[in-house]
């Protein structure tokens, strides 16, 4: 399992489009993708789950990737949360 | 006969049935059922038929407002697609031997419930999208239809407040007008007004109760009125005739030039947004499009548009005019138009700050693929390039220092291209001031008053609060545009108006007597123009 944290750069935090956006990137991937803010944990596969938790800009979130190709995993939801949130 | 007041968006007048616009509570029958399979797979189908509705409404949308408005369906279709939401409905079938409808309304209303308890108010909002789709889904179960509005005959369209997406799904050759109590001059709904000449009011008390009664609009004078009496009704018929007939006669007067009694002419040109709107341009019978905004090719993307994609568009637009002047405003994004992956930051006065040719001078990367691909295109029509936003000779010098390096790297890489003649806005009160210096410089002026108004009179155009305060006939505006044009022509260039005073009827003679050489206007305004210019002596 490979982990790292992110701060929320995006200006409404995880709202419908940017999660949806998270959705569609973590789903190209076989790993389990876990987000974890606050206490609450998250598939990063599932949308509403994210956006119940209400991360907001400036949110550090934990971000653990877990399964076969978790190492392509990690690098690409990492470079596309830096792009895009 | 009751008289109501508002406020106009779109003129004209509206004789006809009044069909209310509301939203339906719809009523889910808990019943129990034993297949739960089978309801299961109901529900399965119920919700692809919803993706696929969602689907066909962004791509609608996209195509017909913009992309900005469509994504929110994009967002409502991968909802949808959510697991946990799919797993709730399914559980509930399952486990409490549900339907599929009552299944679908507890998951909805459970999710909703957790993001209206949320803090944040960009959250909560998220509660009425959960409401939306549940909600479609429910009625594609229960096979009801989708619009509420009876609209069996053309009708008056009656709302509270319409959002995008319930405007875009109407169906509109029933729609007469728009009456709302919300919104604003700027809010979408207008602007669609605007696009589809539909009569429009806002701020008006409306009632629930006018639902099947008799109305009549009359935007000009900002009344509506219910249950007219018989004198009232004949009056507006008659007017209403005036008017289809005077539409008829615009429809005549295709073809003919825009040439006054005396023989003064004008070029009447259309300002498109995009590569459908020079088919209304063609259609309206437009002498060339007076402002090509490039904008829609950046916005809604992730990445910055390739050389390649610009050139396709370009040369398109070009082609489409079949040697007719194209003039292509360059990138002016920024202010009210942004665009995330260009990473402007935050600012507190974006009106006055990084936009438009700033951007391109201080990333000369991005503006010299733009320029690439309009040099290029040149090759294949009548293209102009338009620089926004000057304000200093210093820019026009960094602008010409930029073109002819890529027209040197063209030449270098052995890629055809053809010269194009380049022009700019005149749209700050510092370029119209020094117009008499900016005319040596470049092949035309293109005044946009939009913008020219709002810095002269030092009003945010996007605040409704300041209309009040917006003269937009301002003595001192018209004089910055008589200057722009006497200087013009003092250097031998042309010069012309493409914001939206350019479509001001009441203004035409004004510009006839300035000697503005053209005029661009949205599509549908060329002909009303036109009909002014020849009516002028």
């Amino acid at each position: 399992m490979q982990t790292f944290e992110y701060k929320i750069t995006d200006e409404v935090g995880l709202h419908a489009r940017p999660a949806g956006l998270l959705v569609k990137a973590a789903k190209q991937y076989k790993s389990d993708i876990k987000i974890e803010y606050n206490g609450k944990s998250s598939s990063a596969k599932a949308l509403m789950a994210i956006m119940a938790m209400g991360i907001m800009k400036d949110a550090v979130v934990k971000v653990s990737v877990d399964g076969e190709d978790e190492a392509e995993a990690f690098e690409g939801i990492k470079k596309f949360m830096e792009e895009n949130l | 006969m009751e008289r109501y007041t508002g406020k106009k968006i779109y003129e004209g007048i509206a004789v006809g049935r009044i069909a209310w616009l509301g939203k339906k509570e719809q009523v889910v029958e808990r019943k129990h059922t034993e297949d739960t399979e089978a309801e299961k797979k109901r529900y399965e189908d119920a919700r692809n038929e919803a993706i696929a509705q969602l689907r066909a409404l962004y791509e609608k949308t996209k195509n017909e407002i913009g992309e900005a408005d469509a994504e929110i369906f994009d967002v409502h279709a991968m909802m949808l697609e959510d697991d946990g939401y799919n797993d709730s409905v399914n559980n509930i079938i399952e486990s409490q031997q549900m339907n599929a409808e009552y299944a679908v309304a507890v998951t909805g209303d459970n999710f909703a419930e957790t993001f209206a308890s949320m803090d944040d108010e960009y959250f909560k909002a998220r509660s009425v999208d959960v409401k939306d789709i549940s909600e479609r889904v429910i009625r594609i179960l229960s096979g009801e239809s989708e619009a509420s509005v009876d609209a069996s005959e053309p009708s008056i369209l009656v709302a509270d407040d319409l959002t995008p997406s319930e405007t875009v799904q109407l169906d509109k050759s029933k729609i007469l007008a728009f009456v709302t109590r919300k919104g604003s001059s700027n809010s979408h709904t207008a602007i669609l007004a605007r696009t589809m000449n539909i009569p429009a009011i806002i701020n008006v008390d409306v009632q629930e109760s006018w639902n099947g009664k008799t109305g009549i609009l009359d935007s000009d004078k900002g009344i509506f009125i219910v249950d007219p009496d018989e004198a009232t009704s004949k009056e507006y018929n008659d007017r209403l005739e005036a008017q289809n007939q005077a539409k008829k006669l615009l429809l005549e007067l295709k073809g003919k030039p825009n040439e006054t009694k005396s023989g003064q002419k004008v070029m009447l040109f259309a300002n498109v947004g995009n590569l459908s709107d020079i088919g209304s341009a063609i259609q309206y019978d437009a002498g060339g499009i007076g402002l090509f905004r490039s904008e829609f090719i950046y916005l809604g993307k992730d990445t910055y548009p390739t050389e390649e994609e610009q050139f396709t568009i370009y040369r398109k637009a070009a082609e489409l005019m079949a040697g007719k002047k194209v003039i292509i405003r360059t990138l002016d994004i920024g202010a009210d138009k942004q665009c995330d992956y260009f990473e402007l930051g935050h600012e507190d006065n974006p009106a006055m700050g990084f936009r438009a040719i700033r951007i391109c001078l201080k990333r000369p990367e991005v503006f010299k693929t733009q320029l690439r691909a309009l040099f290029r295109a040149a090759a294949y029509g009548n293209i102009h390039i338009m620089y926004p936003m000057i304000t200093s000779m210093s820019e026009i010098e960094q602008i010409k220092k930029i073109v002819a390096e890529v027209k040197a790297e063209l030449k270098e890489q052995g890629v055809p291209y053809k010269d194009a003649p380049q022009g700019i806005m005149i749209e700050t009160p510092a370029a119209a001031v020094i117009t008499d210096r900016l005319a040596k410089e470049v092949d035309f002026f293109s005044i946009g008053t939009n913008d020219l108004t709002q810095y002269t009179l030092a009003i945010d155009r996007q605040n409704a609060a300041l209309e009040d305060f917006c003269d937009v006939h301002h003595e001192a505006v018209l004089r910055l545009i008589e200057m722009t044009v006497e200087n013009a022509h003092k250097n031998g260039i042309w010069a012309g108006i493409c914001g939206e005073l350019a479509a001001d009827t009441s203004l035409t003679e004004t510009f006839l007597k300035m000697g503005v050489d053209e005029l661009s206007v949205a599509p549908p305004s060329v002909l009303k123009v036109r009909k002014v210019v020849r009516e002028c002596d």
